[in-house]
């Protein structure tokens, strides 16, 4: 950190994505940065947790046990959540909703554990909202016929007049675009307001940061998670069923 | 025309600041939003959940033009675009 961030002389703050490794790809200069290891760590946490599920609830029984009650806890409230938004259509897509739900909210209070949020990066935001993206539009071309998306694409003029169409597709470019920023902006703020407060405040800052954990990493990163999934199956039900 | 680095490292300082003036629109909005959520559970206690969802999910799509503030304060502070 140069002179660029405050006159303290903090050469501890530290929230920047560091490289690890690199190696030439095709010529390109490709990083391997902490942020891949930390997408790693909790995809190998949640393949583990994965397994330990599957295996218990292979022999699963009548009157659950501990585990598999939180299990159980934990598919129905996410389906609770998809049937919530979606309606009959929610069946469809449970497992794409619970997926993205469980990646983004294990990562956004990953930094609880030490590591730097991988939400913090915008290389990982941007790839959760190009996959909704895609399954927005991969409805909307399966659901509405090609008239019916270009009577919306021109929606507030009449469709032979399309003067409206280029505000229209931006409008649509900016879904993925504000998507991800919102997730990373918001785990990124959280991120750098820790490394702020330990980096500046040295002894200070030693057992009261855990209440600003608890906003910064549990409370924020759930509402954004919750916010991210709620935006994903509103698009998703408003493409299904033309806007 | 070439400016001195300290000059531009300050102007891009101020530009932060002036950045993060954005924060002030969603502070207003959020503030409408929940006050308007809270005389609709005034109102109707029964639907407390829904309209505590609605309010979230509102507020958090309030937030993101100040959270694009905060972004651009971030650039022109940690990753410098104007210096030469």
């Amino acid at each position: 950190m140069g002179h660029g961030i405050l006159l303290s002389g903090a050469d501890n703050i530290d929230f920047m994505v560091h490289g690890i490794m690199k190696y030439s790809f095709f010529g390109h200069e490709v990083w391997i940065t902490t942020t891949h290891v930390c997408v790693l760590i909790v995809m190998l946490i949640l393949m583990g947790f994965a397994v330990a599920a599957n295996r218990c609830m292979a022999k699963a029984t009548e009157v659950p046990g501990n585990f598999q009650n939180v299990i159980e806890l934990m598919v129905e409230k996410l389906d609770g959540i998809v049937d919530g938004a979606m309606g009959n259509a929610a069946p469809r897509f449970y497992n794409y909703i619970g997926t993205i739900f469980v990646f983004i909210i294990f990562s956004n209070i990953s930094g609880l554990l030490g590591l730097r949020p991988p939400t913090a990066d915008y290389g990982v935001t941007l790839a959760l909202g190009l996959i909704s993206f895609t399954v927005i539009h991969f409805n909307q071309f399966k659901y509405q016929s090609a008239k019916e998306i270009w009577v919306n694409m021109c929606s507030p003029l009449p469709p032979w007049l399309p003067i409206w169409l280029p505000i229209n597709l931006i409008s649509e470019i900016a879904v993925p675009i504000s998507l991800s920023l919102r997730l990373f902006a918001n785990v990124l703020s959280g991120t750098v307001m820790m490394a702020l407060i330990y980096g500046l405040l040295g002894w200070i800052a030693t057992i009261w940061p855990a209440a600003l954990h608890a906003y910064f990493d549990l409370f924020s990163g759930a509402i954004q998670t919750y916010v991210f999934c709620m935006l994903t199956m509103t698009y998703i039900s408003d493409a299904r069923n033309g806007n | 025309m070439d400016f001195n680095e300290n000059f531009i490292l300050g102007c891009s300082a101020i530009g932060a600041g002036l950045a993060v003036i954005a924060g002030i629109g969603p502070g207003v909005g959020q503030g409408i939003a929940a006050g308007h959520a809270a005389a609709a559970v005034g109102r109707n206690p029964g639907a407390k959940s829904d309209i505590t969802g609605t309010m979230i999910l509102g507020q958090a799509v309030a937030e993101t033009t100040g959270l694009y503030g905060l972004l651009v304060a971030m650039l022109l502070m940690f990753v410098k675009p104007l210096l030469p």
